[in-house]
């Protein structure tokens, strides 16, 4: 369990978590989605102490985690893949994290097993592949068995197959109970993984839902024209049904084009304009955090339109 | 679908991972994918060990002898003291002069090369910090040690006893290569002569303090260069400041500076200098207040 209150980080004059509450629950995979520069690392970074909040605390297993007594058993933690000295193996550098706390040789050589390094574990990590670099520091946050993993980008570099090895990594450590926030900028990578999601945008909330949620707010809309625009929203209001003004028409969720359109005609309403809008996770992500992406490359309306959080 | 076993960690010794999930579903959440063993192990489990200085000690042991620039170091140091400390008995057994020709200095002779390696032990003080924070192992180290404390204190403990042991041996040798060349010419110094052993312990124990203010500049200034050259400003260019002041001020100032007072205990005359023991001790309180102050910083920076 992981609960940030009031969280925030301030570099000079430039805010990167702004005033965030948020909890991790044990037992799933809560994927941390946010542009980039949204203040995810930053986040991360301030959960394992390595930065100091501005305002506010967070807490793992209920207490700070730099007063754990044995860190690496409470947190495993993967922050930035590479942070290796290049001249010294694998094998060396989880020794000397193993060491730390009295973990032994044996789990060393387990955990490098578990990732897949285990042939070249007495390599020095210079020659390593972006991928490797990446299991490594899955390895090193699953040295103390910890009951909270938190991987920054685990994915990032790694071919399909570990892609696909790191899902069920990901799946796994969750059914044993663990707590696993994992961050990434890609919603379709997290769409296949998370059990939940939190959506950070410019170091602040934006959303904090399960994935059923978020993937019913994904649901496929149809945009409708319409000269009788209330006569058409009584019709179609329903259980299930949303109906909500867009750009000068509606914007109907939970019914599809066929079954407004049979509607309208029995209720003889004129629809000048039907037109399905197929939205996917990937889109409703987008719309999320369409005005938080700190750096776009877009020239977007001179009006920023606030998103729905 | 068949996924691992779940091993929460309680030490009931069943977490042997029954991987047969090797299904090529890739669909949402069914949890399959290809084989993962069980991560968790009862034996690691079951004893939650904690951080003890005494651990962090051993974990930064194994980091200093598993690169290889510490161990050039190490070897540059010793061969600088030996090659060095014999060239003068060297140089007198050549030329063929007696003792009752000029009088010879062994011991100073067999301490020629501790000022020339001074910078060497104090890069190698150096790197074993600033290499943390230039390829980013800073943070798996105190993301492991948050405390952070501990790091600084077994970090220092490593280099000060490995400078010591690699000085120390290295000062013996030469000590003994140059008396042994010297005895021929009828130069005799013995280990027990006044002054000689706390000399040659004293030339050790100065270049551990040198590779210490390395690693606290190290910690403070978290770039080798920068560290080297703030050494080079606190060995060497502060003592020509000395020059520039009244001579009252200079008589009480010069002494205390970190270079002087550390280089009084080699020496077996007195040079103007701080009483042996109270020089090295001068010395290494510059050291300890440098570390102390690079351990209030490290503790409230963000790594």
């Amino acid at each position: 369990m992981i609960e940030a209150v009031d969280l925030s980080k301030q570099y000079g004059r430039h805010t990167a978590v702004d005033h965030v509450t948020f909890t991790v629950r044990p037992g799933l995979v809560t994927g941390f989605l946010g542009p980039n520069g949204a203040g995810k690392s930053t986040t991360l970074r301030m959960v394992v102490g390595l930065d100091h909040p501005s305002t506010g605390q967070v807490l793992v297993g209920g207490r700070r985690y730099a007063d754990s007594p044995a860190p690496l058993h409470e947190v495993g933690v993967l922050l930035e893949a590479g942070a290796v000295h290049p001249g010294r193996s694998a094998r060396e550098h989880l020794l000397a994290l193993a060491q730390t706390h009295g973990i032994s040789r044996r789990r060393v050589d387990q955990v490098l097993d578990l990732v897949g390094l285990g042939e070249v574990a007495g390599r020095r990590t210079g020659g390593y592949s972006l991928g490797m670099h990446q299991r490594l520091g899955i390895a090193g946050a699953l040295l103390g068995d910890p009951a909270v993993v938190v991987l920054d980008e685990p994915v990032n570099g790694l071919d399909p197959d570990g892609i696909r090895w790191i899902r069920g990594l990901l799946r796994s450590l969750a059914a044993e109970g663990r707590t696993v926030f994992v961050s990434s900028h890609l919603m379709s990578e997290m769409a296949l993984t998370a059990d939940h999601l939190l959506v950070l945008g410019r170091g602040r909330v934006l959303a904090d839902v399960s994935m059923a949620q978020m993937t019913a707010s994904a649901a496929p809309v149809v945009n409708l024209r319409t000269p009788q625009a209330e006569e058409l929203r009584r019709v179609l209001t329903g259980p299930g049904v949303t109906v909500t003004d867009r750009d000068g028409g509606l914007a109907v969720a939970g019914l599809d084009g066929a079954q407004i359109a049979r509607r309208a005609l029995d209720s003889r309403v004129l629809v000048s304009e039907l037109t399905p809008q197929t939205t996917s996770l990937e889109d409703a992500y987008l719309a999320l955090t369409r005005d938080d992406v700190e750096y776009s490359t877009t020239t977007t309306t001179t009006v920023p339109r606030r998103a729905a959080a | 679908m068949t996924s691992t076993s779940t091993s929460t960690g309680t030490g009931t010794g069943t977490s042997t991972g029954t991987s047969t999930g090797t299904g090529t579903s890739t669909g949402t959440g069914t949890g399959s994918s290809t084989a993962v063993p069980a991560v968790g192990d009862p034996a690691v489990a079951d004893r939650r060990q904690e951080v003890t200085l005494s651990r962090v000690v051993r974990a930064e042991w194994t980091k200093l002898r598993s690169l290889r620039t510490p161990a050039w170091l190490f070897a540059l140091t010793g061969l600088g003291i030996v090659l060095l400390g014999t060239m003068m008995a060297i140089g007198t057994v050549v030329a063929g002069v007696s003792a009752e020709e000029e009088e010879v200095d062994a011991l100073g002779g067999a301490l020629t090369g501790i000022s020339p390696v001074e910078l060497l032990v104090g890069a190698l003080g150096a790197l074993a910090v600033t290499t943390e924070y230039s390829s980013g192992t800073i943070r798996s180290t105190l993301s492991a040690v948050p405390r952070r404390l501990p790091v600084l204190v077994a970090k220092s403990v490593v280099v000060a006893l490995a400078v010591l042991t690699v000085a120390l041996v290295s000062v013996l040798v030469a000590f003994t290569a140059t008396r042994g060349m010297l005895a021929g010419q009828g130069v005799s110094l013995p280990f027990t002569a006044p002054g000689v052993p706390r000399a040659l312990v004293g030339a050790a124990l100065y270049l551990t303090v040198v590779a210490l203010l390395g690693a606290g500049f190290g910690w403070l200034l978290r770039s080798a260069v920068g560290a080297l050259a703030a050494l080079v400003g606190v060995l060497y260019v502060l003592p020509v400041l000395g020059i520039v002041l009244p001579e009252g001020a200079a008589a009480v100032v010069v002494p205390l500076m970190p270079g002087n007072a550390g280089a009084a205990v080699m020496q077996l005359g007195p040079a103007g200098l701080l009483a042996p023991w109270a020089g090295i001790a001068v010395f290494a309180g510059y050291a300890v207040l440098l570390l102390a102050v690079a351990a209030l910083v490290l503790r409230r920076r963000d790594a």
